[in-house]
């Protein structure tokens, strides 16, 4: 218990001046990584840059834990492209494979059809009652790299809220209680 | 300065790094790899060709396809999932392109294969422009690594007929 007592006693050591300089750090990492995230928005042109796949839909290709990078440009959509997309009435984005592409002459509208790697099926019944195709603003971007089991960090924090207080309290407290 | 925490602290990070560094040396070595796949498709028949009540034509075809797709593999590798998509151009869309076979890959061993399938998915035409359709034939590739960026290529094969006639 030697490390929990050296980590009280450095708060009880801690002066108004060191606290300002600490409050500060905290601050530093906090807008680093909101940089780097509206950085990495910027570069990819995707509202989210980064998902984690959720469910096993994609095996074995992406599993429940993996990491997905997106980007979005204004290259047209091909068949055999993973992309992410977004159906009206679902809040959980979807990561599946286009399987069908029909490209209007006339409006460059895209008719797309997906269908997940591992489903038996195709997509038409995950989409809103009715919907035949997807559309070009449907769709919020394409995969082109990936990390493995990265996810499940999210996965744990978001499916077991208790963790993610724990981690945040103790980083906070080690933020506070470092010294230079 | 020596602690107990500074010291998981500071294993952890350079760890992690470590980690970071080799993904991504081994994403980059996949770039040394220049693949020359090959593949030969037929169309065996033409099982039946209609025209749908809601005026839509559709087509079931049986394919012949061999290739060979093993010059794709590096130790980088986890799958290469590779798909057969008709594709052709009517007066209303500019591109239209139709998976009509699928297939993972899981192992270098697998990547040389023949095999005889009708369309796993419905060759179905928005509208009725099929009758004596031109169309290509096109085999795409989809690497996908173990981590990494993502590769995809694919191998044009023009020059295929549909009939003239409905049977």
């Amino acid at each position: 218990m030697g490390w929990v007592g050296d980590q009280i006693d450095s708060i009880k050591s801690i002066q108004f001046r060191q606290l300002i300089s600490q409050a500060i750090s905290l601050g530093m990492i906090v807008t680093s990584a909101l940089i780097i995230w509206k950085g990495l928005m910027c570069v990819t042109g995707s509202e989210s840059p980064v998902v984690v796949v959720l469910s096993g839909s994609m095996e074995p290709g992406f599993k429940r834990g993996d990491i997905l990078f997106l980007h979005m440009n204004k290259d047209p959509i091909r068949a055999g492209e993973i992309v992410v997309f977004n159906v009206d009435g679902r809040e959980i984005p979807i990561v599946h494979r286009v399987i069908k592409v029909h490209e209007r002459e006339d409006s460059g509208e895209v008719d797309v059809l997906t269908k997940g790697d591992n489903n038996f099926g195709d997509d038409r019944l995950l989409y809103a009652t009715g919907q035949m195709w997807l559309n070009r603003h449907h769709i919020m971007g394409r995969a082109v790299g990936f990390l493995p089991y990265v996810g499940w960090v999210t996965i744990i924090m978001t499916e077991k809220p208790i963790i993610k207080y724990i981690l945040i309290g103790a980083l906070g407290l080690l933020v506070l209680t470092s010294k230079e | 300065m020596h602690s107990f925490g500074y010291r998981i602290n500071a294993l952890l990070t350079f760890s992690v790094t470590i980690l970071a560094l080799m993904c991504a040396i081994a994403s980059f070595s996949d770039n040394f790899n220049s693949p020359s796949p090959s593949s030969e498709v037929q169309v065996m028949k033409i099982n039946w060709f209609q025209k749908k009540p809601d005026g839509d034509d559709e087509v079931s075809l049986t394919l012949n396809i061999s290739a060979n797709l093993q010059s794709l593999f590096t130790w980088n590798t986890k799958q290469v999932f590779v798909f057969l998509a008709a594709e052709y151009q009517t007066p209303k869309n500019v591109l239209n392109q139709i998976s009509l076979w699928d297939g993972i890959i899981p192992a270098k061993e697998h990547a040389s294969f023949k095999i005889q399938a009708t369309n796993k998915y419905r060759f179905t035409d928005q509208g009725s422009n099929l009758r004596g359709k031109e169309f290509n034939l096109t085999l795409h590739w989809h690497v996908m690594p173990k981590t990494g960026k993502m590769f995809a290529d694919k191998l044009v094969m023009p020059g295929y007929h549909l009939p003239k006639a409905y049977r």
